[in-house]
């Protein structure tokens, strides 16, 4: 096992990159998608709002985003912190 | 050939498909019954977890609900994708590392408490059921069609299939049947959405035909739409006419309750690596999306088919005549989910937001069913999404039957009641609690709480609001103990559950209902959004209790700062 700071800053690192993903995540649905929806009603796509787009389509593309790249950030991560396996 | 002919060669083609892969493939070991997914390819396994997550729910009934909600609806497509982004981030890595088989036993050990388990297993029972009871009522909408029965009697034959499905054994430990159920259920669907797509925008891509102009008119499809079904008075398609409250707290019940399904869990728990456990999240919700990026598209055609079927010359002019309506509407209306009576005594259909004059009413779960149908898509088509409304079925109700059986025979009576029981009883003991379970859920599923997804909803609410919360302080805080964790899924679950009986009766018995969801208890949050409440619950509940009594012991911290980091992680083991 890795001695104890290293590990600390390892989890420290990785809790810092989930708040930023989650934020992402937040505002790509939540956001986008609900509470800021009327901020973009101006935007126009195919007959609706880019928020009808973000709630039914756009959000699932940005999860997709979001784990591939946490997935690889991590694994950058792992590997910095020499804790992978 | 006729029709039921078809159905009952593609149908029955698919099925001899999953048996001959299970034969052959548990030829090879019995080990893995238990480690399904290990040795497997990642792109393998993703299409596995999306068989085995998507349900149901998501094939035969989501479209149909977002055909009738429009916008309003948008939470069932956020909710059941966002969650693999708190999966992959908050939870799997970290049960992955931490090396056993099912969530229960987690919560048994980080809280080291045999009482925490046990209501670990409680939740999961609650959560598992109601669930099967969702999957249940689409069974029975599937063959109740295919076969040209009633939908009660569907309903019973689709138990006794998904009762030898799952006893049979092993099916869901297999995981290329899954890979093979997959991809039968997404040929399925999308098949027909681009024939439709094709005819209605001509655009090939159901996903972008949704956003592209529609053939006849030359205006985008979506404002047709709105203007047909505003025409007719009904709602308008996108815009939001549901609370704001509400449909936040309602995708993000789905959201955490995705995250705190055990069935799903479970899969992340065998991958070789932790690493595998991230990018196998992302694989899964890949083969999800194919689905999800679809459905949104074959629920506005769906609508736009149903009115332009009732009003060959647009919704200016007079319906259709009942004699002349189409032979789908006739097949429908034979299992009783679909129902037209001629009010006014005109001779035509009239189909419109207002209840008194309207006399056609559509059972929002036959719509994906109906669709090719309604499009009057080649036999062939019809046959293949019966197909694969049944095999997205009983993928999920398979999985679920095996994860409440492990729940009662492995965590509840040989981990805590009986640890000396033979293996013989144990497999018993599993047998007899997935009989109980099916036995339960068809019953209830002949009154469904609601739709096969609005069903499927609540047992997300109630995942939301127990299990995700606990294994979520489990990883991310030491400080959280037994007591606080205890106490936080109770409050959680009774919260919750009470909520959802109040408005959807006890035990899911309509007339004991005190309130509806169009009227609902408290600041017009509905029973299908309100697990996010609990949740919240949950979570400050555990704090406050954890931060009155004593510390967590050295070794449970210990515990804690293993799981965080994927060094050492070997296989998982049962024991």
């Amino acid at each position: 096992m890795a001695d104890k700071s290293s590990s600390n800053a390892y989890w420290k690192a990785n809790v810092r990159t989930i708040q930023i993903f989650l934020v992402i995540w937040f505002v790509c649905s939540f956001g986008f998608g609900i509470l800021l929806r009327p901020m973009l009603a101006g935007i126009k796509i195919g007959g609706t709002d880019l928020g009808f787009w973000f709630a039914q389509q756009g959000s699932i593309i940005v999860f997709l985003v979001i784990i591939f790249a946490y997935a690889a950030k991590m694994n950058k991560l792992d590997r910095e912190h020499g804790v992978e396996e | 050939m006729d029709q039921f002919t078809l159905n009952l060669i593609v149908v029955g083609a698919t099925f001899a498909l999953y048996f001959g892969i299970a034969i052959w493939a548990r030829a090879g070991s019995t080990a893995e019954f238990y480690a399904a997914g290990g040795g497997v390819h990642p792109v393998a396994n993703g299409m596995a977890t999306g068989a085995d997550w998507m349900s149901a729910a998501s094939f035969i009934s989501m479209a149909g609900i977002i055909a009738f909600g429009g916008y309003d609806t948008s939470a069932y497509l956020m909710g059941w994708t966002g969650g693999y982004v708190l999966l992959a981030m908050l939870l799997a890595p970290y049960l992955r590392k931490f090396g056993k088989f099912t969530v229960p036993e987690f919560i048994g050990d980080r809280f080291y408490s045999g009482t925490a388990r046990v209501i670990g297993v409680i939740c999961l029972l609650i959560i598992s059921i109601t669930y099967v009871i969702g999957q249940m009522s689409g069974v029975g909408v599937a063959f109740s069609r295919f076969l040209e029965v009633s939908n009660a009697t569907g309903l019973y034959i689709g138990a006794a299939v998904v009762f030898a499905y799952a006893v049979l054994g092993g099916m869901k430990g297999i995981t290329y049947t899954q890979v093979a159920q997959y991809i039968v259920l997404i040929i399925a669907y999308t098949i027909p959405a681009i024939f439709i797509s094709l005819n209605l925008t001509g655009n090939p891509i159901p996903a972008l035909g949704l956003f592209s102009n529609e053939v006849n008119s030359g205006a985008p499809l979506l404002q047709t739409l709105d203007q047909i079904v505003t025409d007719l008075g009904f709602k308008s398609y996108t815009q939001q006419h549901d609370t704001t409250l509400n449909m936040f707290l309602f995708t993000m019940s789905l959201m955490i309750g995705t995250a705190g399904l055990p069935h799903v869990i479970v899969r992340f728990f065998t991958v070789p690596k932790v690493a595998d456990a991230r990018s196998s999240a992302g694989w899964a919700l890949v083969f999800i999306a194919l689905l999800y990026l679809t459905a949104p598209a074959v629920a506005a055609m769906a609508r736009m088919n149903l009115i332009s079927t009732i009003y060959p010359g647009g919704v200016k002019e007079a319906p259709i005549a009942m004699a002349e309506a189409p032979q789908w509407m006739d097949n429908w209306s034979k299992t009783g989910l679909l129902k037209f009576e001629d009010k006014n005594g005109d001779g035509l259909i009239q189909y419109v937001a207002d209840k008194e004059a309207n006399e056609l009413t559509v059972n929002n779960d036959i719509m994906v069913l109906a669709n090719p149908e309604i499009a009057q898509l080649p036999g062939w088509v019809i046959a293949l999404v019966a197909a694969g409304g049944l095999a997205a079925a009983l993928s999920t109700a398979a999985g679920l039957l095996m994860a409440i059986s492990s729940a009662v025979s492995h965590d509840l009576i040989k981990g805590q009641l009986n640890p000396g029981i033979s293996e013989k009883g144990e497999l018993l003991a599993a047998r007899i609690s997935m009989g109980v379970a099916i036995a339960v859920a068809t019953w209830l599923g002949l009154n469904p709480p609601g739709f096969a997804a609005q069903t499927v909803a609540l047992a997300f609410g109630l995942a939301a609001a127990t299990i995700f919360p606990a294994l979520m302080m489990g990883i991310f805080t030491k400080r959280i103990n037994s007591k606080g964790a205890i106490a936080g899924m109770l409050v959680g679950l009774v919260f919750t559950v009470v909520y959802i009986f109040l408005h959807k009766g006890w035990f899911f018995v309509a007339s004991t209902a005190s309130f509806s969801d169009t009227a609902p208890m408290l600041f017009g949050i509905k029973s299908t959004a309100i697990g996010a409440i609990g949740a919240l619950l949950n979570f400050v509940t555990a704090y406050l209790v954890s931060n009155a009594t004593e510390d967590t012991p050295a070794e449970v911290q210990e515990l804690v700062e293993s799981i965080r980091l994927p060094k050492g992680a070997g296989a998982a083991t049962g024991h």
